[in-house]
């Protein structure tokens, strides 16, 4: 594959996921077990399940139950990845994950895709924009919020290898690969700088991070440099790549596709205001619920766009 | 079973009966009434039925047993402590800051606790969870576990019967605590479940009704889910039960549910339940 044509793919992160699932079990590690809630097709556990059907357990369209099983076949050594719409799993399940799966601390992976706005024809019901604000909030949880296909394997696989329990937010929709695997690497609790410099940080997750690298480009032909740096662990939280970039930078701009209350914004806020006053502005869905239509109209209509956050940036440095 | 070996474990039931009241005495809340109507079954468990060493908590090939209605952590820390899992003398710092006995079971400072629990209808999945495991794993382990009439008014309790008889989980042996009472007054009167047992039978399940005070007839139920290996159905015991039994004030009283004795009521528990003891005792040496 050309470079270029490499940088034109576009993939799902859900996508990902299930051929990460495949990847690992390949590579040997027959202690994973998946289990999904009737939506195997959707989140892409179906790949998996034709790979090791016999590892595969649908739990019907049961979420609570899903997670309480997952935590008690993790007590017997097996790595559960357990899937449903992000809004069904640290939704509708919270309660289960909180007791059943953080309080104990058990080793199960709670892979949740179809995250955020993007989710798009389905409407509010099904956009969850407030996964990351639960799931931050319990003690011991891991939240992973990949940007691309590349990261989205490397973090299903670190996911695996951590012991204790990681929440992992995919996407629906089909977002550029930026990242080249040869070179990549992925650690819980790091972030990466994607551009160099000094006028402004922007810090971003998830597929707002691509959005972030476009809008960078088209500041820098106005003579703006931004420090773009994408941020696929949300918790813990890179604390010395965020506040050597607002030392550095003296302005953050954060942009994610969640809900400015819980999110990667307030994380980053919680941070420099204890450590490092800084002035700090939230992308984000502001307070709101989502609504239908195709995504990338439902995300332009929420403001989460690579022109919304050059406009944001010009505003901000006045 | 002899007759020895039942006046035994009734014997038994009655000192995880004291430590009930001993722990709820000292920790001056908790959860004695559910403790107590359970504490016979959670005898013949950890006493007669289950595969476990208390030498070695976390043997990987021990039976597991879930308390799914946590709340009724006292019956079974009784019974682990009875049992040498840890020292009875710990039982009155249940609930105290800084105790490893937590107010509701935590697997990770208990042992012998197999799951954390508290929240209802949330162990029973973990209960399935650990029964697909130990088939998964090709093991002949049991898993067990203990809900209240109450608690299955949770959804997540069918949803996990469906998924218990949907994975023909024979191995699985779900005990329901009937004593017929809930915080608010009779289940009958807060939210009626009956016929429970045409719904579990409707669920798949072999389906087993017993006095779940009685040592003989839980030895007679504990038989038929040991048939019930290789049938491809989840066994249910449907235990009728006295809340509060073996403390004459607490047996049948609603109020009973969440209360702790003061030191009056626990002098006068305390002396009905070695009372009990003492007429077992005579009773076996008679049998002798």
């Amino acid at each position: 594959m050309s470079d270029a044509k490499k940088v034109a793919t576009k993939i799902a992160t859900r996508e990902s996921y299930g051929n990460a699932l495949v990847e690992l079990a390949d590579a040997g590690h027959d202690d994973i077990v998946v289990f999904d809630a009737d939506l195997a097709e959707a989140t892409k556990t179906a790949i998996f399940k034709k790979a090791y059907p016999e590892r595969h357990f649908d739990c019907g369209i049961a979420e609570c139950n899903m997670m309480g099983v997952a935590a008690g076949m993790s007590t017997f050594g097996y790595v559960p990845f357990v899937s449903s719409f992000a809004m069904f799993a640290a939704g509708r399940a919270f309660e289960q994950i909180r007791n059943s799966i953080g309080y104990p601390h058990l080793n199960v992976k709670i892979a949740a895709t179809h995250a955020g706005l993007s989710v798009g024809e389905d409407g509010a019901s099904h956009q969850c924009c407030e996964d990351i604000a639960l799931m931050r909030s319990i003690p011991g949880m891991v939240v992973l919020s990949p940007a691309d296909d590349v990261e989205a394997r490397a973090a299903v696989k670190a996911a695996y290898e951590h012991q204790g329990p990681v929440y992992l937010r995919f996407s629906r929709l089909a977002v550029p690969v930026f990242h080249d695997e040869s070179s990549y690497t992925f650690e819980i609790g790091k972030g990466e700088t994607l551009t160099d410099g000094f006028d402004i940080a922007i810090i971003a997750t998830g597929l707002m991070t691509s959005e972030a690298l476009k809008a960078a480009v088209t500041l820098k032909k106005q003579g703006i440099n931004a420090r773009v740096i994408n941020m696929p662990c949300i918790k813990p939280l890179d604390e010395a790549l965020v506040l050597r970039a607002a030392k550095e930078c003296l302005k953050v701009l954060t942009v994610e596709e969640h809900s400015i209350i819980g999110g990667l914004g307030e994380a980053v806020c919680a941070l420099l205001s204890e450590k490092l006053p800084t002035p700090v502005r939230r992308m984000g869905v502001m307070d709101r619920f989502g609504h239908s239509g195709p995504a990338w109209e439902v995300l332009k209509d929420y403001g989460l766009t690579a022109d919304n956050i050059v406009a944001n940036v010009l505003d901000f440095l006045g | 079973m002899t007759k020895q070996e039942a006046l035994q474990l009734k014997m038994t039931a009655t000192r995880v009966r004291m430590g009930i009241i001993e722990s709820t005495h000292g920790a001056k809340c908790g959860h004695p009434g559910g403790s107590l109507s359970a504490a016979d079954v959670l005898t013949y468990l950890y006493f007669k039925e289950m595969r476990i060493d208390p030498a070695n908590p976390q043997d990987p090939a021990r039976d597991r047993f879930v308390l799914s209605k946590g709340h009724c952590a006292p019956g079974l820390y009784a019974a682990l402590a009875e049992r040498g899992f840890f020292p009875v003398q710990d039982l009155p710092t249940l609930r105290h800051s800084g105790s490893y006995l937590q107010g509701h079971p935590n697997m990770n400072t208990v042992p012998g606790v197999d799951m954390s629990t508290g929240s209802l209808g949330q162990g029973v999945s973990a209960a399935c969870g650990m029964a697909l495991a130990a088939r998964t794993k090709g093991t002949d382990i049991n898993v067990y576990t203990l809900l209240g009439d109450g608690e299955i008014e949770e959804g997540e309790c069918w949803e996990a019967f469906m998924f218990a008889s949907h994975y023909k989980l024979d191995n699985l042996c779900i005990i329901v605590d009937v004593n017929g009472l809930q915080i608010d007054g009779p289940t009958s009167k807060v939210m009626n479940s009956e016929p429970l047992d045409q719904k579990m039978d409707a669920f798949g399940f072999n389906t087993i009704i017993c006095n779940g005070n009685s040592i003989n007839e839980l030895e007679q139920a504990f038989m038929l889910f040991d048939r019930a290996h290789g049938s491809g159905k989840p066994t249910c015991f449907l235990l009728h039960t006295t809340k509060g039994l073996g403390v004459s004030y607490m047996e049948n009283a609603v109020e009973w549910h969440g209360k702790a004795p003061n030191d009056e009521q626990y002098q006068q528990a305390m002396a009905e339940l070695r009372a009990s003891y003492e007429l077992l005792e005579k009773e076996v040496q008679r049998n002798v």
